[in-house]
C-alpha cells in the first residue's frame, strides 16, 4: 500500500470523459496504483473522501477546480503532481475546437442552429437546456440526475414551443442518418422509431439495419418519460413529429411498461395514428397487454412487426437455425458438471439487461438483478442463483466510466463469476457505435478465455453466450467484432433476445438433467 | 424569440448542432459532418448554488436579461463610458493638481493597503518614492518612515489617479492631466520612465532617483510647453488608431508612444529650449516603448469615474492591485472594494528570471482591461500573446471570449482582424458571476525583492471570488433600494 496524495488545478473546468482519460493514462505509470482526477463537487469529494483521502486535502476545491487524488509511491506521485498540465493536454489544441463560450455566444455563432447536445453534471442540465428551448433549440439531453419536477417543466415548456426534449439520460438518437451520442451506423430507410432507451433504440435501428431495411430517425425520450409523472409527454412529441415527416412509414415505440394512465394516453395517440404503428413495451404483463394493437416484448419482435408494416419483401432479421441451436445445446448440456446450471448476466446496456429478464419470465424462472424487473427480486450482497447485473446502473458509474466506454469492471466481474461452480452460463453484451470503446469485443476477449480456462482447470464447462449491438458500418466492425467474441470461445448472437432465449434453454436443459438425476 | 421552427424542421432541415458538456460527442459530430459549435461549458457561477440562485432572481422574466433596475442603471453607466472623451490637456505637479495631495500623502496602486502588508516591489517603490521627495535619505531611513505611521498611504484611485505596477505617485511628481470632455471629469497619471530599473517596479537606486528628477525638471517642463502649443490632445482618436497598428493599450504600446512622439515633435523643436534637451526628450520618448501607457490608464480612469456610482448599475469601474490584493469596485457599489489574495502572473519571464521570481500581480494598468482595451482588445496585438505561449488564434479568442461578460462593444476602438468590430467594452460583474469567464489582464511581471524590477510579462486571471462578492453586494443594495423606494413611496 502507498501513500495517497492531492493535487489541485484551480479555476479550470474539463468534462468527466477527459478526465477518466486522464486519469486512465496517469494510472498507467510505473508506481502508480490508483488514480481519481474530478471537479472538486461536493459529492466528488465524498467519493475521494471513501476511497480514503484525506479531507483535509479536499476542503478547498470547489466545483471549478480540478482534484487529481493518487494513490501509489510517494516519488512517483510527487513526479505526476509536480507536472499537472502535462497530464492535462487535449490531443487537439483545446482552442481549435471549443469555438463558444456560452450558448448564447454559439448562437450568435450559428443562429441557424437547431439541437443542442447537453452533457453537463446533471445539477446544471436543468437550466441549459431551459436556454436552449428558450432560443427555439431541440434538446438532446444526455444528463443524468435531473430532478421529475425539472424534466415536466422542461417538456412542458418544449410542448409549447413545439419543440422536443429527448431525455434526461438520454443516450442516443438518429436525426436523418446521423447519430447522436451513443448511436450506430445505420443507413437510412422508413422506420421512424421512439425509444425511451438507448440501448434499446440502438438494438432496434442496428437489427432495422442488419435485416436490410433502414430509420428514418429515432428519437430518445429518456427512461421516465412514459411514466404517469411525466405522461410521454416527449413520446407523444416525436409520434406526431414522426407522423408528419414524409420519409417515415412506420412508427415504432420502444420502452419499458408505461404507467397506467400513460400507456392509455399513448395507445390513444397510436391508434389515431394515420401511418402503421408498433410497439414494444418490454417487461409488461402478458394480461395487461391491449389485444387490439400490435405491442411485443421483445425488441427483436418489434423489428419484426415494423419489417412486415413497411411491406413489400419483408426483410428479415438475422439468426441462427433453431434446429442449429438445439443441437447446440445438446452437445454442450453433456459438457457441464451436475450442480452447473445458473446463468450470470452481465451488461453494459440497461434494456439488455432488463429483456434478458423478460426471456425469463416468460418461462417463469426467477432472477436476481440490480435493476430488477417487476417480479424479480432484487440482488444482495453477493451472487446466487441466476443474476442479472445492469453494470451501467449508478453503484457501477459513480466516478467511474461507463461499462460501453470503459470494460474494466466487467472483466473482473466475469472472471469472479466463473469461479462460482454453479454457474454454467455467462450471457454477455458488446455495443458498438460512435462514443463506445474503439475495441468493445476485444476489451473483453482476455476476460473471457480467462473465465472457461479457470472454469476448464476445476473440470467445468462454461458457456459464455454474447450479443453485438451493432452493424457493418460502425467504426469497430461488426464481423471483426463477433470474430473476436468466437476466436475467445464465446457463442455470438446477433440480438440480446436471442441470446437470453439460448442461454434460458440451456439452463432450462441442465435442469432436467438435474431433476433426471434427482428421480 | 423571432421565428418558431417545429420539431418536424428537425428532420428537414440541415441538423446544426450546440455542443454543452461532452466533447466526444461534438467530435463524432463532426466526423459524421454536422456543423457543431461546442462551447467552452463551465458550471455556472463557479459552481456556487446560492450565488446562481441570487443572479436568478436579478433576472427580468424573459430570463436573458437583467430586471428592469438593473438594466436601465447599466445603459446609463454604458453611455457614460462609451461616450467619454479623454483629451490630454498637459501636465502638472500632483501636488497642485491631484485632488487630496499633500507632501506627507503618498498614493499607490490597487485597493487600500498598509506598509506591513506590502509586497517587496511595492516597499521598494514606497522608499524609492520618499527618498525621491528627499523625506529620506537611505533606503533603511525610508522604510523608518513609511512603518512610523507619520505618512498617509491611500490609492491612486481614491483620488482621481492611476499608476502602473507600484503606481507610486509622491506630491512632487509630474503627472499627465487628462480630461473627460463630455462628463468634465480629469485624472492623473504619472510619466513613464522606461524599463529596467524604475521605481514602479520598486528599484529605488540612484540611478532611479536621478531619472525621476531629470523627468521633473527637464522632460515634464519641455513636454508640457509642447502640449500647450499643440492645444489638447484626443486620446481616443490616439488609441484608436494605435490599435490599428499592433497595440492594444496595455503591454503592448508600441504605436501610440510613436503616434505621440509624432503629434508632439513640430511642437517640441519650435521650443526655445536647447536642441541636446529637446534631444533628450525625444530619445527617452523613443527608447521607451511604453511611454504610451501612462496615458493609456487616465483615459480609461476618466471614462470610468463617468460611469461610476450608479445605483443599480452592475458595470465594474475598477479592477487593481497592490501586489497583496486583487480589488475591484462596482458602479453600483459605489466606492467600496471587493478584494481577494493577488495573484500570480502566468507569463514568459526575462532571462535568468522564473517564477519563483515572481511577485503576485500589480499594478493600476488592469484599468485598461476596465475600460474596453488592453487584454480586452488582444486581438488587435497578436505580436504579445507570445507572452503566453499562445498563437494569433488565441488573441482572437482573448477578445471573443471577453464579449461574453460585456456591455457594449466600443464605438471608437476597433479591431481590424475582426471585421473591425469594436472591442468589448464595459465589464458586467454579473455576467462574469453568473459565466465564471474571467476578464483577460494582460501584464508585466515585478521581482518579488525591492530593487531588482521587471522579470516578465504575461497573462493574469482574476480572482472569481470578487466577482462573486461584487454580485452579492450589488444585490443586497438593489433589495435595499427597493425598500427605501417602497418607505418613501
Amino acid at each position: 500500500m502507498g501513500t495517497r496524495s492531492v493535487g489541485m488545478v484551480e479555476n479550470r473546468y474539463f468534462d468527466s470523459v477527459f478526465l477518466m482519460a486522464a486519469a486512465r493514462r496517469i494510472s498507467e505509470q510505473p508506481g502508480i496504483e490508483n488514480v481519481a482526477a474530478v471537479m472538486g463537487s461536493d459529492a466528488n469529494k465524498k467519493v475521494l473522501e471513501k476511497m480514503g483521502f484525506d479531507p483535509a486535502a479536499l476542503a478547498e476545491g470547489t466545483p471549478t477546480d480540478l482534484l487529481i487524488a493518487i494513490e501509489g509511491e510517494k516519488n512517483a506521485i510527487e513526479g505526476i503532481l509536480s507536472n499537472v498540465d502535462d497530464w492535462l493536454k487535449r490531443p487537439e489544441s483545446r482552442l481549435g475546437n471549443k469555438t463558444a463560450f456560452s450558448l448564447e455566444d454559439a448562437m450568435t455563432q450559428q443562429a441557424e442552429s437547431n439541437l443542442a447536445v447537453i452533457s453537463v453534471p446533471g445539477e446544471y442540465a436543468a437550466q441549459e437546456a431551459r436556454d436552449a428551448l428558450e432560443r427555439g433549440l431541440n434538446v438532446f439531453l444526455f444528463s443524468d440526475h435531473v430532478s421529475v419536477e425539472d424534466e415536466l417543466k422542461l417538456k412542458q415548456e418544449a410542448r409549447e414551443r413545439d419543440l422536443i426534449v429527448m431525455g434526461p439520460d438520454c443516450g442516443t438518437a438518429l436525426i436523418a442518418g446521423t447519430g447522436i451520442g451513443f448511436a450506430n451506423v445505420v443507413r437510412q430507410g422508413p422506420v421512424g422509431v421512439v425509444a425511451s432507451s438507448g440501448t434499446g433504440l440502438q438494438e432496434f435501428t442496428s437489427l432495422v439495419h442488419r435485416a436490410g431495411s433502414g430509420i428514418s430517425h429515432g428519437l430518445g425520450t429518456g427512461g421516465r418519460d412514459l411514466t404517469d409523472a411525466i405522461g410521454g409527454l416527449s413520446t407523444l412529441s416525436a409520434i406526431s413529429a414522426l407522423e408528419k415527416d414524409p420519409n417515415t412509414t412506420v412508427i415504432a415505440v420502444i420502452s419499458k411498461p408505461p404507467g397506467r394512465e400513460t400507456l392509455d394516453r399513448v395507445l390513444e395517440r397510436l391508434h389515431r395514428c394515420t401511418k402503421p404503428v408498433t410497439a414494444c413495451f418490454l417487461g409488461m404483463d402478458e394480461e395487461a397487454m391491449p389485444t387490439d394493437l400490435q405491442v411485443h416484448t421483445t425488441i427483436d419482435d418489434a423489428v419484426k412487426a415494423a419489417l412486415r408494416l413497411c411491406g413489400g419483401d419483408a426483410p428479415s432479421i438475422p439468426g441462427a437455425a433453431p434446429e442449429g441451436l438445439k443441437a447446440l445445446i445438446a452437445e454442450q448440456v453433456s459438457l457441464f458438471a451436475s450442480d452447473q446450471c445458473f446463468i450470470r448476466g452481465l451488461f453494459a446496456g440497461g434494456t439488455f439487461c432488463y429483456q434478458a429478464q423478460q426471456v425469463m419470465k416468460l418461462s417463469d424462472v426467477m432472477v436476481a438483478s440490480n435493476a430488477p424487473l417487476p417480479g424479480m427480486a432484487r440482488l444482495g450482497s453477493e451472487s446466487a442463483g441466476n443474476v442479472f447485473i445492469d453494470m451501467g446502473a449508478d453503484e457501477f458509474t459513480v466516478g467511474m466510466p461507463h461499462p460501453m466506454i470503459d470494460a474494466t469492471q466487467r472483466r473482473k466481474r466475469i472472471v469472479e463469476e466463473a469461479q462460482d461452480p454453479t454457474v454454467a452460463v455467462l450471457l454477455l453484451d458488446v455495443v458498438l457505435g460512435y462514443n463506445a470503446s474503439a475495441d468493445p469485443a476485444g476489451d473483453l476477449a482476455e476476460a473471457i478465455k480467462e473465465a472457461r480456462e479457470l472454469a476448464a482447470t476445476s473440470g467445468r464447462q462454461l458457456a459464455v453466450v454474447a450479443s453485438v449491438c451493432g452493424t457493418d458500418q460502425d467504426p469497430q466492425g461488426l464481423d471483426v467484432q463477433e470474430q473476436t467474441l468466437r476466436d475467445a470461445g464465446a457463442i455470438v448472437f446477433p440480438s440480446n433476445a436471442q441470446a437470453s432465449r439460448f442461454a434460458l434453454a440451456l439452463h432450462l436443459k441442465l435442469l432436467e438433467r438435474g431433476i433426471d438425476v434427482d428421480s | 424569440m423571432s421565428e418558431r421552427k417545429p420539431t418536424t424542421a428537425l428532420f428537414s432541415d440541415p441538423l446544426r448542432v450546440v455542443n454543452l458538456g461532452l466533447s466526444s460527442f461534438a467530435e463524432t459530430l463532426r466526423a459524421s459532418r454536422v456543423p457543431v459549435i461546442d462551447v467552452d461549458w463551465r458550471p455556472p457561477a463557479g459552481g456556487d448554488a446560492a450565488l446562481i440562485r441570487i443572479i436568478d432572481n436579478l433576472k427580468s422574466d424573459d430570463e436573458h436579461a437583467w430586471s428592469a433596475t438593473i438594466t436601465a442603471a447599466n445603459e446609463k453607466a454604458i453611455e457614460h463610458l462609451l461616450s467619454a472623451e479623454p483629451h490630454l490637456i498637459g501636465i502638472g505637479i500632483a501636488r497642485d493638481v491631484v485632488p487630496g495631495m499633500t507632501d506627507r500623502t503618498l498614493l499607490h496602486a490597487g485597493p487600500p493597503i498598509t506598509w506591513d502588508a506590502m509586497c517587496g516591489p511595492m516597499r521598494g517603490a514606497v522608499m524609492g518614492g520618499l527618498i525621491y521627495e528627499r523625506a529620506a535619505s537611505t533606503p533603511d531611513s525610508a522604510a523608518q518612515l513609511a512603518a512610523s505611521g507619520d505618512i498617509t498611504f491611500d490609492p491612486c484611485h481614491h483620488h482621481q489617479s492611476v499608476g502602473p505596477m507600484a503606481g507610486v505617485m509622491t506630491a512632487s511628481m509630474p503627472v499627465w492631466i487628462i480630461e473627460n470632455v463630455t462628463a468634465g471629469n480629469r485624472a492623473y497619471c504619472t510619466l513613464n520612465e522606461g524599463l529596467g530599473q524604475v521605481l514602479r517596479y520598486g528599484a529605488f537606486g540612484d540611478e532611479v532617483i536621478s531619472r525621476l528628477n531629470w523627468m521633473q525638471n527637464e522632460l515634464a517642463p519641455i513636454l508640457s510647453q509642447a502640449i500647450e502649443k499643440h492645444g489638447p490632445i484626443d486620446m481616443r482618436s490616439l488609441l484608436a488608431q494605435a490599435l490599428q497598428m499592433g497595440d492594444e493599450g496595455h503591454n503592448r504600446n508600441r504605436a501610440g508612444t510613436s503616434l505621440l512622439i509624432r503629434e508632439l515633435a513640430p511642437f517640441l523643436v519650435r521650443l526655445s529650449e536647447p536642441s541636446e534637451s529637446i534631444a533628450r526628450v525625444l530619445e527617452f520618448l523613443h527608447s521607451n516603448d511604453h511611454f504610451f501607457l501612462n496615458l493609456t490608464m487616465p483615459a480609461g480612469k476618466c471614462a470610468l469615474d463617468a460611469a461610476a456610482d450608479i445605483p443599480g448599475s452592475s458595470l465594474v469601474t475598477v479592477m487593481a492591485r497592490n501586489g497583496t490584493q486583487f480589488g475591484i469596485r462596482v458602479s453600483g457599489t459605489g466606492d467600496r472594494w471587493f478584494t481577494a489574495p493577488a495573484p500570480i502572473v502566468d507569463g514568459l519571464y526575462l532571462p535568468g528570471f522564473s517564477a519563483q521570481d515572481a511577485a503576485p500581480d500589480i499594478g493600476d494598468s488592469a484599468i485598461t482591461e476596465t475600460a474596453g482595451y488592453g487584454g480586452f482588445a488582444m486581438a488587435a496585438a497578436p505580436a504579445i500573446v507570445q507572452f503566453v505561449g499562445g498563437t494569433p488564434q488565441l488573441a482572437l479568442d482573448t477578445t471573443h471570449r471577453m464579449r461574453s461578460i460585456t456591455m457594449a462593444e466600443s464605438r471608437s476602438y476597433q479591431i481590424p482582424a475582426m471585421g473591425f468590430r469594436g472591442t468589448p467594452t464595459g465589464i458586467d460583474v454579473l455576467r462574469v458571476a453568473e459565466t465564471g469567464i474571467l476578464p483577460a489582464i494582460n501584464t508585466g511581471i515585478a521581482h518579488k525583492e525591492p530593487g531588482i524590477g521587471m522579470v516578465g510579462a504575461g497573462l493574469v486571471t482574476p480572482p472569481f471570488s470578487v466577482f462573486a462578492d461584487a454580485a452579492r453586494a450589488l444585490a443586497e443594495s438593489l433589495g435595499k433600494q427597493e425598500k427605501d423606494q417602497m418607505a418613501a413611496s
